[in-house]
């Protein structure tokens, strides 16, 4: 039996020893999807015939199929922000009900060029604002480890669905904590690369100056592997980065004597779940016993983090999503008399709660009046919280953090309350207004649900987040305490 | 007594090939929604990617309107719902223009009057609404957006509507000697908003001030300002408050209508595009910009008075447009008296340029060849009636003009005895002539001469003719 665990040198491995095909890994996932998603709900669309006619266009037909690339023949799963043609994409809202893009994003253009094959979209946050998945305007998604708890968010869809082992992989997106936060929920890894490492053309945007895309994965060589083929300079992406890509899995050795591994106080806030704190103390102890020099550090401006991004991540929201009127495409109120009532009725209808508060709040940043005191000061804020981590980077390599204060919380126990549910991304949002690479690899648990340590990087040094990860998923053997506990789920 | 003020805002679009932010072409007058892509027509996901040659156009612009031009500015966001705008904000610049401080100078009744330049900036053009005839549906054509444009923002040193058709003239002239626009208002390719206000002489402070839109070509900017001045003026001598508002020129009263006020105003909630980096230039590029720009027309001008002798007036029609300029020095340069190319120029080539709809980029004859006929009359190969005749076949067959003489026939005859012989004989026959002539009825002499050229078929030299019929009647 198959298990897309093992992962994907081990799937690249069978498909070369011809023990297996991309049909049977297709149709491997496809069962999963069948048996699991109907309670877990990681899935917005499985595309059966595109996956398929991707199969037989590639002529991946049975034992005469010999990989090309490490990812040649395995399925994996996009967060529905991503645009593939001919694929209903619709970012988990009612507004783009429907739409069909005419063209396909680069990262899933690059996976299609390794031969990697789509088998479906993965369900979110409404244009990815939220951290449970519950702001899905379709349905919420489960936590396979415990169905009543979330699965974080916003790419709840795609965590859920590595988790839940439906897919070997998944791209989600990570405007601040999108990546990590579900990863850290449902026990996997998930890597938001530095800004600009990864082009962002076909992701719809919620935030421009802070959106990235990343793997959500089984393992840290798995993240290195998929981050190998999306990453790079893109002519369609402006803002992408003319910087050289290095071998990801180079420094996966488990060798990180003498590296320096800061610890600032300002990512252990008071009211942290105790579980999560041991976790995360535990780790630090597992990375110093393997050579590394634990230091401390200090990121004074940590608490303005949050207040920041909520006017900047808003401010341009406000302005990525004002382009779903229902002129063109996507969903078009009836009930509209003229141009602006059809305008207006089309969004009031087509947007859910906290999209509609985003860009409230978005608008309102940028108002003649109130642009200087809202929008500006944040820039300026932004910059302080950059030269912090630029002035922690003077003295380690990598910083350690828990990649949430709690575990995984309840289906509706924080919908409710907004700025609750704003506070569970403390730890990642601090990464995202420094462009900052980070990952998430799982470090125990706590009252039975999976803890993430966040692991953040240099800007381009995605390669020593990566060592790190590495070398403490190794000696700790997580994916141990994953087997045992779906047996007992079983 | 009030004085006018007025301030120009002017849309150029830059003659690049492609739009400013994708790879669609710019070609004016194609079928709708033809010249388009998921990146200008905003489809969910997409990217702004700039354009090198609409940066270059932009910067030359604001260097030849003297500007200082930023090394290092950037892209910003103006949000507004329209259709017309599929990404419902305007890719723009807000407070950091690629130049600032700049100026055109005009002439106006022999003065030279400097009109500053507050701006110069780069941004992306909007899509173009087509209202049904029925009124009952507007379909939008996405071939415009994206095209790449400059607004040029002036002073409010404009004093009067013919300064501002002037300024406009001459603000074209420059952008076609840079090749940065076509600016055919009729296209689109220029477009220019007015805002105009009246204070008292002697008053500090602006007046109150409406904005003209709608104004498809300069005479009709000089016609709405003008009635837009009288209208404002009639008011404040009735002591009526003028209300701060936009109006459009209405082409068939050519008064101004209003079409909205402040109330409406937007708020653009400009801020810094985020999928653009900032755009810094090497100063190698500024200096590639520099270097392509030619010699401006006010420079061009003032050479033609100095080097080649000219009037004003021809310097200023020759310097028109940078073709006919070019055409015009290439022809001075090759002969004895530029003047006599310039009244050819002024007269026969723009005659048959304006009679025909066309311009001087197609015109059948070439600046070498005009200079050659003018040499050939001149040196006295043929008299300038010939010429004339010389230079309409020209223009059909495209032959050299020599060839053309040499074909028909055409060589002036100079020589003495040759006409002497013929004067002999128009003396014989026309007595009566030549009594009148002697009985001092001067005008006489010009009945012989015509008998000479129709003797001559035309190629007689006058002078000589003259001189030889003097000679044998008077003795």
């Amino acid at each position: 039996m198959l298990d897309f665990s093992q992962g994907i040198r081990k799937l690249h491995e069978a498909l070369r020893a011809g023990t297996t095909t991309p049909e049977r890994l297709l149709n491997e996932s496809f069962e999963r999807i069948e048996h699991a998603d109907g309670e877990i709900n990681a899935f917005l669309r499985v595309n059966d015939l595109v996956s398929r006619d991707r199969l037989t266009t590639k002529a991946a037909i049975a034992d005469a199929f010999s990989p090309k690339h490490l990812l040649d023949g395995i399925p994996y799963a996009l967060k529905d922000n991503m645009c593939y043609e001919g694929i209903e994409t619709t970012c988990a809202s009612k507004i783009l009900e429907g739409y069909i893009p005419p063209y396909t994003a680069t990262v899933a253009q690059k996976l299609d060029d390794a031969g990697a094959i789509l088998v479906g979209k993965a369900n979110m946050d409404e244009f990815a604002m939220g951290s449970s998945t519950e702001n899905s305007s379709y349905f919420p998604t489960k936590n396979p480890w415990h169905k009543e708890y979330v699965p974080g968010g916003s790419s709840g869809g795609s965590a859920a669905a590595v988790a839940a082992g439906m897919v070997p992989y998944a791209l989600g997106s990570d405007t601040g904590g999108s990546i990590r936060q579900p990863s850290a929920f449902c026990g996997v890894v998930g890597l938001k690369p530095t800004y600009g490492r990864v082009s962002r053309y076909g992701l719809v945007a919620f935030a421009s100056s802070f959106d990235q895309i990343g793997p959500i994965t089984n393992s840290v060589e798995d993240a290195a592997i998929v981050l190998q083929a999306i990453a790079g300079a893109d002519t369609h992406d402006a803002t992408s980065a003319h910087i050289d890509v290095p071998d990801f899995s180079a420094k996966l050795t488990g060798d990180i004597r003498g590296l320096k591994v800061g610890v600032a106080p300002e990512f252990f806030a008071d009211a942290m779940d105790e579980g999560v704190r041991q976790r995360v103390e535990e780790a630090v102890k597992v990375l110093k016993e393997l050579g590394a020099e634990i230091q401390p550090i200090s990121l004074p401006h940590t608490n303005y983090a949050i207040a920041t991004y909520y006017l900047l991540a808003p401010a341009e929201a406000s302005s990525n999503l004002a382009r779903f009127d229902g002129v063109r495409y996507g969903y078009r109120s009836q009930n509209a008399q003229n141009l602006l009532d059809m305008y207006s009725k089309t969004r009031s209808e087509g947007f859910g709660r906290e999209v509609k508060r985003r860009i409230l709040i978005g608008t309102y940043a940028l108002s003649s009046g109130y642009y200087d005191a809202y929008y500006k000061r944040a820039q300026k804020m932004r910059t302080l919280i950059r030269q912090d981590f630029e002035q922690a980077f003077s003295q380690v390599d990598v910083i350690v953090s828990p990649t949430t204060p709690t575990p995984a919380f309840l289906l509706g126990e924080k919908t409710k309350d907004p700025v609750t549910m704003y506070m569970t991304d403390m730890c990642t949002i601090p990464v995202n207004l420094a462009g900052l690479p980070a990952i998430s690899v799982p470090c125990g648990l706590s009252q039975g649900l999976p803890v993430g340590l966040q692991i953040i990087g240099k800007m381009f040094d995605e390669q020593t987040i990566l060592q790190v990860a590495d070398a403490y998923e190794k000696a700790v053997d997580f994916a141990a305490v994953r087997t045992a506990h779906r047996k007992e789920a079983k | 007594m009030y004085e006018t003020v007025i301030g120009l805002e002017v849309h150029v679009e830059l003659g690049t090939k492609t739009k400013i932010f994708c790879g669609c072409e710019t070609e004016f007058g194609a079928p709708p929604n033809t010249h388009v892509c998921p990146v200008c027509m905003g489809s969910p996901g997409v990217l702004p990617v700039l354009n090198e040659q609409a940066l270059r156009l932009g910067m030359k612009a604001a260097m030849a309107l003297h500007c200082e031009v930023r090394k290092d500015s950037k892209f910003d966001r103006k949000n507004y719902f329209y259709p017309d705008s599929p990404k419902a904000y305007q890719i723009s610049q807000y407070d950091e223009p690629i130049g600032e401080h700049g100026y055109i100078d005009i002439e106006v009744g022999g003065q030279v009057r400097r009109i500053g330049i507050t701006r110069v900036h780069l941004e992306e053009d909007a899509g173009k609404l087509n209202h049904s005839v029925f009124g009952d549906a507007s379909y939008v054509d996405f071939n415009r957006v994206g095209i790449p444009l400059i607004e040029i923002v002036s002073e409010p040193d404009i004093k009067t509507a013919e300064e501002a058709r002037l300024y406009l003239e001459e603000l074209k002239a420059i952008m076609q000697y840079c090749a940065v626009s076509e600016c055919k208002m009729e296209e689109g390719s220029l477009r220019c908003d007015a805002n105009i206000s009246l204070r008292p002489i002697g008053q500090k402070e602006l007046g109150t001030k409406t904005e003209i839109k709608n104004m498809n070509s300069f005479r009709h900017v000089e016609r709405g300002l003008l009635f837009e001045q009288e209208r404002q003026e009639a008011m404040l001598y009735r002591n009526e408050k003028i209300v701060q508002e936009t109006r459009r020129l209405d082409e068939s009263t050519m008064s101004t209508i209003s079409m909205r006020s402040k109330e409406d105003a937007h708020d653009y909630r400009y801020f810094p595009e985020p999928d653009l980096p900032r755009i810094v230039v090497s100063d190698r590029f500024l200096a590639e910009c520099l270097a392509e720009i030619p010699e401006l027309p006010a420079q061009k001008r003032a050479r033609f008075v100095q080097d080649y002798g000219l009037p004003d007036y021809d310097a200023s029609v020759l310097t028109a447009n940078r073709p006919l300029a070019e055409f015009f020095d290439e022809t001075a340069k090759r002969v004895k008296d530029p003047k006599v190319a310039s009244n050819w120029i002024m007269g026969d080539v723009l005659g048959y340029l304006k009679t025909t709809d066309a311009t001087i980029e197609t015109f059948a004859i070439s600046s070498m060849q005009l200079a050659e006929l003018i040499d050939l009359i001149d040196n006295g190969t043929i008299s300038t009636k010939i010429a004339k005749s010389v230079f309409k076949d020209m223009l059909e067959t495209g032959k050299d003009a020599k060839i053309l003489i040499a074909e028909q026939g055409l060589v002036q005859i100079s020589d003495e005895s040759e006409l002497r012989a013929i004067a002999q004989k128009v003396i014989e026959n026309n007595p009566k002539s030549v009594q009148d002539v002697l009985a001092g009825k001067e005008k006489a002499i010009g009945s012989l001469v015509g008998q000479m050229m129709k003797e001559t078929k035309g190629k007689a030299n006058p002078q000589v003719v003259n001189q030889i019929l003097k000679e044998l009647i008077t003795g």
